[in-house]
């Protein structure tokens, strides 16, 4: 037979009313993975970007040269992040859902990541968050009130109502603005930790896209960049397996791991279980090492599953089976930093339980006082002539006469 | 004739497209399986198959860039950039790529294709999802850009644009893509069964690139529009009891300049409207042209309404969206002057 050029069509391994499969993922076992002195040349640690760090045991034991040797007090303090994280969550799709909010976008399943990497890192680290990072947010202590704020373009929120519901920034937090506009802050993030090796600081910078955002140029460019000037950044690909209804395999990641996608520049690449508060961390802060001894860029890729919709705007039941993540191998990242904790004598279920309620009910509180800042309907609002400043540092003539025009007009 | 709403006649034409020919293949974000995040090519890969319906990357340039391609290599390719905001990572393919392509080779190679994108705001998107810009797309030579206002017009020409060896970027207006939208939020959402161009033939007809069309006729003044802006202008009209000659440009570039000279040069006043920003934007263009060829007939200068010249505000939106009373007052101060 003759041998023709076929076009490949990537498929998931599993749609609607199948059952779901992973068997697609290559795990490593806990504690399998070496961990390589800092300065290691990438090209002398490409494993690291084949298998998987992982340290929590199915037992929530923990095992291997990864072990971050946390103290319970972090751990606990990890742990109620992320729960607070998931209590936000909860309280904004529930009012998006009654209409106060226009839009939300939940992280559940992966709120390890933003939560363990923050910890891992300083406060003076400048991080560029994708939309789906709201853990930095909660973990650098913004908070919920002000995020809030934010969701209903209200008179305290920070963007002064001129973004979508959950593009916050924090200058005291040293939070970058978030952009709709997927993948841009990749090499802006490569950008200032040039600026600070430029100016002879230890403060690092990190930034984190998802799986499917890896094809856009501004990955290519962030690599190259950090990689010709060895800059002191963190990049982080978050592969939750799906890009909307687009599997992962659609920007490549089963066929090689985003973490290897590193090698070809010279960059370590490392590949996590992102449902492992412990195996997150150790990577973060071994990563951060290497950034503030001068060995570099990293790349870490974390293993972890969108358990929610897209967005609110989503509807995945109609493309992936509804109960992909009752199976995914992987679990909940606070069930297991939870057992952990448990198993250490540190926690219980009832602690658990009890700061669950405590965590609602804060989320409730906030959100009443967040309301009585103005909704998009009711109470205060802030000045709609107010869209006219800082479009510039100085308001020029054409926008002080349109807003004079708007101001006699009226709206509509 | 069926009813339809855009999203349907849109889907319509790809699928007769896809059918009648085989070089036909349709590229995008979330488009095959899915069927799009407005859901424009639903069931359209099912139909017509995974080599022809493809689920794309998320990397706009490589989009256009592969379609490129593709087109050079005799496929009429039709992509979609999910929101007009995302086509910027695919400019320099469009500008500098696609749109001379023709040209710089003497016309040896040339790439037909298509780029779909939903615009406008009025739907609490934010600035990265609310754009119009059309205007950045006008200034280069080599590519049509057109917009249709419903559900008719968006069929015959997405077929237009389709058989046309040039490449055209297609404008869509998302927030009549349900339903004619006069600028009122307050007022309930209104089907385009209740528009007479609602009503859209099942098989294949084409309305022409580069023919604008008189939506409403009048003999006070003229008011040049497109996209969403159309249905605005025809509530404003209705509301002022302003006899106003109402255009829908349809087709930005290449322009149909006589049928907006014949009605100018008749009423002799014009008030252009686009939701799009205003300095430097398509309506600048617009006035020169009428300027040109009407001077001797004007009886008061042109007045814009347009976006302001700000991002679009998530919370302001209604104080950005150029509505029916700011078109009311530019069609008072053209008669007044
Ligand atoms: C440049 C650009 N193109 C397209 C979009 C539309 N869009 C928003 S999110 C998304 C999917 C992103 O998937 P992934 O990078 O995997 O992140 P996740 O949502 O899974 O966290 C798409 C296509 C966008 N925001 N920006
Ligand atoms: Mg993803």
């Amino acid at each position: 037979m003759i041998q023709k050029s076929r076009l490949h069509i990537p498929h998931p391994p599993a749609r609607p009313g199948d059952k779901p499969d992973f068997s697609y993922l290559q795990i490593s076992q806990p504690g399998e993975v070496m961990r390589p002195d800092v300065n290691t040349h990438a090209m002398d640690m490409t494993d690291l970007a084949h298998s998987m760090v992982r340290v929590l045991k199915d037992d929530g034991k923990t095992t291997g040269p990864w072990n971050p040797h946390l103290e319970p007090e972090v751990l606990q303090v990890g742990l109620r992040h992320m729960m607070l994280t998931r209590a936000f969550d909860e309280r904004m799709q529930r009012v998006q859902r009654q209409g106060k909010i226009s839009f939300y976008v939940k992280c559940t399943g992966e709120e390890a990541v933003a939560v363990a990497q923050t910890m891992a890192l300083l406060p003076g680290d400048m991080l560029f968050p994708s939309y789906r990072n709201q853990g930095l947010q909660v973990a650098r202590g913004r908070k919920l009130v002000d995020l809030m704020c934010q969701c209903l373009s209200n008179t305290r929120d920070m963007c002064k109502g001129r973004q979508m519901p959950i593009m916050y920034h924090s200058k005291e937090g040293n939070l970058f603005s978030i952009s709709g506009n997927l993948t841009t802050q990749y090499p802006q993030a490569v950008g200032w930790a040039m600026a600070s090796a430029m100016k002879g600081e230890d403060n690092l910078a990190a930034t984190w896209i998802g799986d499917g955002s890896t094809a856009e140029p501004d990955f290519h460019h962030a690599l190259t960049f950090a990689s010709v000037y060895q800059a002191p950044v963190i990049l982080n690909v978050v592969n939750n397996q799906w890009a909307i209804s687009t599997f992962q395999a659609f920007a490549g990641g089963t066929r090689v791991p985003f973490a290897a996608r590193g090698l070809g520049y010279g960059i370590p690449g490392i590949r996590v279980d992102g449902n492992d508060f412990l195996a997150v961390y150790a990577v973060t802060a071994w990563a951060a090492e290497r950034a503030r001894t001068g060995a570099g860029p990293t790349l870490i890729e974390h293993v972890t599953y969108r358990a929610s919709a897209h967005s609110t705007s989503d509807d995945p039941s109609r493309y992936r089976p509804k109960d992909e993540f009752e199976a995914w191998p992987l679990g909940d990242p606070i069930t297991r930093l939870k057992q952990h904790l448990i198993q250490l004598g540190e926690w219980s279920e009832k602690q658990h339980e009890a700061l669950e309620k405590e965590l609602e009910k804060h989320a409730l509180e906030s959100w009443k006082e967040a309301i009585t800042y103005g909704t998009m309907t009711e109470g205060p609002s802030l000045d709609p002539s107010n869209m006219f400043e800082d479009v510039f540092k100085e308001m020029p003539e054409h926008l002080k006469k349109q807003r004079e025009q708007m101001l006699a007009e009226g709206d509509k | 004739m069926a009813q339809m709403n855009m999203i349907q006649a849109l889907n319509s034409a790809m699928d007769i497209a896809l059918s009648k020919d085989p070089t036909v293949v349709l590229m995008g974000e979330d488009i095959g399986y899915f069927g799009g995040v407005f859901r424009c090519t639903e069931g359209l890969q099912r139909k017509h198959g995974e080599h022809r319906v493809l689920d794309a990357p998320i990397a706009e340039g490589g989009i256009v860039a592969t379609a490129i391609g593709m087109g050079v290599n005799g496929l009429r390719p039709v992509v979609e950039i999910q929101f007009a905001d995302y086509i910027y990572p695919a400019f320099d393919q469009i500008v500098s790529e696609l749109a001379r392509l023709r040209h710089r080779s003497a016309g040896d190679f040339y790439a037909p294709i298509t780029i779909r994108t939903p615009c406008g705001g009025g739907i609490r998107g934010g600035q990265t999802h609310s754009q119009s810009p059309e205007g950045i797309f006008t200034h280069v030579s080599g590519i049509k850009v057109v917009m249709p206002s419903n559900p008719y017009d968006a069929k015959g020409m997405l077929l237009s644009a389709i058989e046309d060896d040039d490449p055209v970027v297609f404008f869509e207006p998302k927030r009549i893509y349900n339903g004619p939208f006069d600028g009122d939020p307050d007022k309930p959402a209104r089907p385009w069964s209740t528009h007479a161009k609602g009503e859209v033939p099942e098989g294949h007809y084409t309305v022409p690139i580069g023919k604008a069309e008189i939506v409403r006729p009048g003999n006070a003044a003229t008011i040049i529009t497109y996209g969403t802006m159309v249905h605005v202008a025809e509530a404003a009209a209705e509301k002022s009891g302003i006899d106003a000659e109402i255009i829908d440009v349809r087709s930005m570039a290449p322009l149909d300049v006589a049928t907006l000279r014949a009605s100018v040069q008749k009423t002799g006043r014009c008030v252009i409207v686009h939701e799009a920003t205003r300095f430097g934007g398509y309506g600048a263009e617009l006035s020169a042209t009428v300027q040109e060829e009407c001077f001797w007939h004007l009886e008061a200068p042109i007045q814009r309404v347009t976006g302001w010249d700000t991002p679009y505000p998530h919370a302001f939106e209604w104080e950005y969206f150029p509505g029916q009373k700011r078109i009311i007052n530019a069609l008072r101060a053209v008669l007044e002057a």
